[in-house]
């Protein structure tokens, strides 16, 4: 078998592992909360014996690895239970808001990651003279602001100064395509502000880094103009170290951007998930626990592939 | 005819930033003046620092790094390039002036499959089209006699050897069709068997070609196959320049009189003894690997004496010294030192072990820690071993530093401060502190000048004079190997092909690789590349 394919597979099965050992911990980490489900559901007014009647009935009375199996067995098959405090499916729940969330991340990602890219390249070609640092500068303090802060900035600008947006992102099923764009786009600029400056600052360290090498050399003595160098030369040595860090950032848009998503009240899964932990809806929170680490997970597994495979000498052994 | 390239009173600058100190302007290159006609190869030649480089990539009108062009005239096909903006330097690299750097290993982009790099210049300044470059390109790789020329190019960097790579980088260079290719070291990197197949199929390119060449490098004997014209460089002047006969026969400076005769040493050597090393049937491999790297290798190492170990890269002579160190524990066999049995591991071996043994790299710089000055490197061992502090120790220190011929005020200095010559010095300084009865010496003067080495290797015989060490020498360089030992090791593919005293080794009957490697060193004479080639040919033909 090609060794790409082993080390592939490796890295895969790894990333199962790892995703099985963080279900682990999410269940242990609500095991060790003081109280249980059975406490949660009945509240203030539980008697010991309707607690003893409700753990009986929850099974919450078997032993802590068989209700992890169990646990895990339903999530494997998309069975997450009902949300305590609504009795509302938690599939049906997450679904909903994790198109939501990934549509977010999505438009996010579309702008942020080649204007990121595109910006690190012009840095890095201009490395010291003024496109730098003024690249360098308005990034940089993009990402000083507090997202929150920033966010109230961008809604005064474009609601009121110029009033092109709507402040509120609100989305309901069976909103056309158009509609939902629109709905976004003040969160958009908002999450694009916050994640270019990494992503920027990385392809242009990459960059700068592959320029040190003689093979850079033997390209300007080629003739190739600068910002040929970098393109033919550089970029496709950075790969790598790019990926990895735009990976990140994407993770960020899925798993990180609750505050966003309450000032501008856009109904997704980092709200759904801050809801029910101040209300202690243990389901829910371990279900989307399970689902961000997912995707943490996976998104870090794509990018060591992306890694693996750029490597010249992995893909074709001598 | 009009002259190719004609650089009038060039002078070269930099501006270096000395720490704690002002930055101030250096002068690399100072007055040089060359003319170079179609056709014709000049040679350049000169230590590390010399300018050479520099030199060559002005005619490209290139700075490394923040090197300037300052003043005179850098004239190719009849106009001025010092000074051209960037799009005319832009169109004339690649096109007129091409460029083969001494690492090609480095010098290939490790991410495009070599075909790619070899014609990207014809495509660039759309000398040719895609079809026409690839055919040319694999026409170059038959003439430059690389295997499988048509599937040559379908290969990444890191599948094809080292003199292999060279190659390619020369066909890389010539593909374009340019009127004049600097070759900037472009065999020193390599194997003298391999280096020579390489210098044939440039020289035989060269002139097949019909370009003009500049040919850079530190070896006279080298230069002097290939080039009509040779100029001799010392901190950025001309020392002597005219054409090859004239300089290798007549030299008229006393510099260039120097490295002439500098591959000259005589030793004499001493007759075998009762051995202080004896390696028994050593056999060793790298962890997780299922290749013998030594095999069965015996060899042994008499008190103050020298033994060569002589191979190319790959051969196993720096593995044996791993071996012996312990750094890499044998798998089989025995390594007896002083008289006692060596555990094959370094953790279990005695702090005599330990001290009695010593090494030497060949990269001074990176052996040494740059943030402690000479006195504390040298003076580590003296507490290590000798718990020696305080005056003792440095009364100890400036004794050593008088042993290499360095003054003690040296023992305040930082690595960063010395040549690369006192470098290796001081590392000969801390070897001896731990009064050892053996020295490794691994690749010891391959980084240095010819006349840098010729000091250190001098050096090194007094001390074994004077103090009795025996050395175990790792080498590639024959030359160095006459100069310094009195038994000789050659290692092919991990394993001793031939061994014995000096004169033995080195007397016919030959077994065919030693044959080989000895016949391989370039010698100081014109035409002796030839000569070589045709007996090597019209003795395959008589096979």
């Amino acid at each position: 078998m090609h060794p790409l394919i082993t080390l592939v597979v490796q890295r895969i099965a790894l990333g199962l592992i790892l995703l099985l050992a963080v279900s682990v911990l999410i269940f242990l980490g609500v095991e060790a909360l003081p109280g249980d489900t059975a406490q949660a559901i009945l509240g203030q007014g539980a008697t010991p014996e309707t607690l003893a009647n409700m753990r009986e009935s929850l099974g919450l009375n078997e032993p802590a690895i068989s209700r992890y199996f169990t646990w895990l067995g339903h999530a494997l098959t998309g069975d997450f239970g009902v949300a305590l405090t609504n009795k509302i499916d938690i599939a049906q729940a997450i679904g909903q808001r994790l198109g939501n969330t990934l549509f977010l991340a999505a438009c996010a990602g579309v702008i942020a990651v080649p204007f990121a890219i595109g910006l690190g390249l012009l840095a890095a070609r201009h490395n010291g003279r003024w496109p730098d640092k003024l690249i360098s500068g308005v990034t940089l303090a993009a990402i000083s602001l507090p997202e929150f802060v920033a966010a109230y900035f961008v809604i005064y600008l474009l609601t009121q100064v110029f009033p092109v947006l709507q402040p509120v992102s609100m989305v309901f099923p069976g909103m056309g395509f158009l509609e939902r764009l629109h709905a976004v786009a003040l969160p958009v600029i908002v999450l694009v502000m916050v994640v270019l400056a990494h992503m920027m600052r990385m392809t242009r360290a990459a960059i700068l880094n592959v320029m040190q090498s003689p093979y850079i050399e033997t390209a300007e003595l080629k003739g190739l103009s600068p910002m040929q160098v970098i393109w033919r030369h550089a970029l496709p040595n950075a790969v790598a170290p790019i990926v990895s860090v735009v990976v990140i950032n994407l993770a960020y848009l899925v798993v990180g951007v609750v505050v966003v998503e309450v000032v501008f009240s856009y109904n997704a899964l980092g709200q759904y998930l801050v809801d029910h932990v101040t209300k202690r809806d243990l389901p829910v929170v371990q279900a989307v626990g399970l689902i961000f680490a997912a995707v943490y997970i996976g998104l870090n597994i794509f990018a060591d592939v992306v890694g693996i495979v750029a490597n010249p000498r992995l893909r074709h052994p001598k | 005819m009009a002259d190719l390239l004609s650089i009038k009173d060039l002078v070269i600058e930099a501006t270096s930033y000395p720490p704690g100190e002002k930055p101030r302007t250096v002068t690399l290159v100072d007055g040089v003046s060359v003319s170079l006609e179609k056709g014709r190869v000049l040679g350049l030649i000169g230590e590390s620092g010399a300018g050479k480089s520099t030199i060559g990539l002005a005619a490209m009108a290139y700075g490394r790094g923040g090197v300037r062009l300052t003043g005179g005239e850098v004239r190719l096909n009849g106009r001025n390039i010092r000074g051209a903006g960037a799009v005319t330097l832009r169109e004339l690299r690649g096109r007129e002036v091409t460029y083969v750097a001494q690492s090609a290993a480095a010098a290939f982009n490790p991410a495009k499959k070599l075909m790619e790099q070899v014609i990207e210049t014809c495509l660039l300044h759309k000398i040719m089209t895609r079809p026409a470059a690839e055919a040319r390109a694999v026409e170059l790789f038959r003439k430059l006699g690389l295997p499988n020329p048509e599937g040559f190019g379908n290969r990444y960097p890191h599948q094809v050897s080292g003199g292999q790579l060279q190659r390619a980088m020369t066909a890389m260079a010539l593909c374009p069709k340019p009127d004049l290719v600097i070759f900037d070291e472009p065999t020193t990197a390599l194997d003298v068997t391999t280096q020579i197949e390489v210098l044939a199929a440039i020289k035989e390119a060269i002139h097949d070609q019909g370009v003009a060449a500049i040919y850079i490098t530190h070896d006279l004997a080298v230069v002097a196959q290939v080039a009509d014209d040779i100029m001799v460089l010392r901190h950025g002047k001309t020392v002597e320049y005219g054409p090859t006969d004239q300089i290798i026969n007549r030299p008229g400076q006393a510099y260039t009189q120097a490295l002439v005769s500098v591959r000259e040493i005589a030793h004499v050597e001493k007759p075998d003894a009762a051995p202080i090393l004896t390696v028994d049937a050593v056999t060793a491999r790298y962890k997780g690997t299922n290749f013998d790297v030594l095999k069965r290798v015996s060899v042994a190492v008499a008190p103050g004496q020298t033994l060569a170990v002589v191979g190319e890269s790959g051969s196993g002579k720096s593995t044996l010294a791993r071996a012996i160190t312990g750094l890499l524990p044998a798998g089989q066999g025995a390594i007896t030192f002083a008289g006692r049995c060596l555990s094959p591991d370094l953790a279990g071996r005695s702090r005599d072990d330990l001290r009695e043994l010593q090494m030497i790299y060949q990269m001074a710089d990176t052996a040494m820690n740059p943030r402690q000055t000479v006195g504390t490197i040298i003076g580590r061992p003296l507490e290590f071993y000798f718990g020696l502090k305080g005056a003792e120790k440095a009364k100890r220190v400036a004794e050593l530093l008088d042993q290499i011929e360095m003054g003690k005020g040296f023992a305040e200095r930082y690595p960063a401060e010395l040549s690369g010559g006192q470098k290796q010095r001081v590392c000969i300084a801390r070897a001896l502190a731990a009064k050892p009865k053996l020295i490794i010496c691994d690749e010891v003067t391959s980084a240095l000048d010819p006349l840098v080495a010729d000091g250190i290797l001098k050096l090194l015989l007094e001390l074994q004079a004077r103090e009795g060490v025996a050395y175990l020498f790792i080498t590639h360089d024959l030359a160095t190997v006459r100069a310094i030992a009195d038994k000789i090791a050659v290692m092919y593919r991990g394993e001793v092909v031939r061994y014995g005293q000096k004169s033995d080794v080195l007397s016919p009957p030959f077994d065919d690789y030693t044959d080989l490697l000895l016949s391989s060193v370039p010698e100081m004479r014109l035409g002796w590349l030839e000569e070589v080639l045709g007996r090597r040919r019209m003795e395959s033909a008589g096979n």
